[in-house]
């Protein structure tokens, strides 16, 4: 790829990404919205984040993988159980990560 | 949230390196365009020869979800002027969401919020540049590394965030539909369905959330009668 192609890249790239983020940055609080989109806006968390995460949990190469041996699912779902008790996010980064690495890397 | 983002930054840089990104290049696209899972997708799609145009679609669409953050956004910054907007909305990322959403929603009524947002903003931004440097120079030294799974990280993170959320039926049901719909959808190009499941976890929640109250008004009129 040439200098200008990678330039033009990078441009395009910037631009529909801002072109996504802020106008309805700026909009959204200038005109009243109505209850009940607010109320779905919400729910936008739980659900993109789920939506992203769920399926690197039980597919983490593609297929589904419902067995020990799936480090993603194991780790996941101690970290799930571990952040339901403790409710502290950095400690539950740490370990999960700690156990998904040994998982990996020792058994 | 930092520390989630820290092997991202660095397994981007190590990958545009290896799809033959420039480094000057490589470097330009963590400081204009700052967005995580687009810049991943881009590097992709160069490892597999795909044009420009295509891989500026693909970062719209990847990207569309940051929207709906502004959209969930918005109300809370009404007041600012835009030159905040213009810089917040320029650093807005799934991790600067998740973490400043909460501290806007809590009902203290502390005026310095955007603040702590402009703050988080910043921090993730120096943290994403200094990672994809040292991926650079990693992904020149180091062979194998995206292999090594490092990418949980995301995984345990966004774990952390969401199930301390789960306090009610319809925020538990919106995370059971979103993901099992974006796990049977995952096939579909360009992340589109993660953006069906994620309107249909909403769209669920919105439905038990709407049918609760309804119970709870006709059983208080039934009290009343």
């Amino acid at each position: 790829m040439s200098h200008w192609q990678e330039a033009l890249l990078i441009l395009g790239m910037m631009a529909v990404t801002f072109g996504v983020r802020y106008p309805v940055l700026a909009l959204s609080g200038r005109i009243p919205m109505p209850a009940w989109l607010i109320k779905a806006l919400s729910y936008v968390p739980v659900a993109v984040l789920s939506a992203i995460t769920v399926p690197m949990m039980l597919a983490p190469e593609g297929d589904l993988q419902l067995s020990l041996g799936n480090e993603y699912l194991v780790a996941g779902v101690a970290s799930i159980v571990f952040v339901a008790f403790t409710r502290h996010l950095l400690w539950t980064i740490v370990s999960g990560m700690a156990l998904f690495l040994a998982l990996r890397f020792l058994l | 949230m930092v520390v989630g983002a820290i092997p991202f930054g660095i397994i981007f840089g190590a990958l545009a390196i290896n799809a033959g990104l420039s480094v000057a290049a490589t470097i330009a696209m963590s400081l204009f365009v700052f967005a995580g899972s687009s810049q991943f997708v881009a590097a992709g799609l160069l490892t597999q020869g795909a044009g420009i145009v295509v891989i500026i679609l693909t970062t719209f669409v990847v990207n569309l979800r940051h929207a709906l953050y502004s959209a969930s956004l918005g109300p809370y910054l009404s007041r600012l002027p835009q030159r905040w907007l213009m810089p917040l909305g320029f650093w807005l990322t799934d991790e600067t969401y998740a973490v400043v959403v909460q501290r806007y929603a809590r009902a203290d009524e502390s005026p310095f919020k955007h603040w702590y947002h402009l703050g988080s903003s910043v921090l993730m931004y120096g943290n994403w540049l200094l990672c994809t440097l040292i991926g650079m120079v990693a992904g020149t030294q180091l062979q194998g590394m995206a292999n090594w799974g490092l990418e949980f990280a995301m995984v345990v993170t966004f774990i952390g965030i969401v199930v301390p959320l789960l306090r009610n039926l319809p925020m538990l049901l919106c995370a059971v539909v979103a993901g099992s719909i974006s796990f049977l959808l995952r096939e579909w190009p360009n992340q589109l369905g993660l953006m069906v499941a994620a309107l249909a976890g909403i769209a669920a929640a919105m439905v038990v959330d709407g049918a609760s109250r309804y119970t709870r008004v006709s059983k208080s009129a039934g009290s009343a009668s």
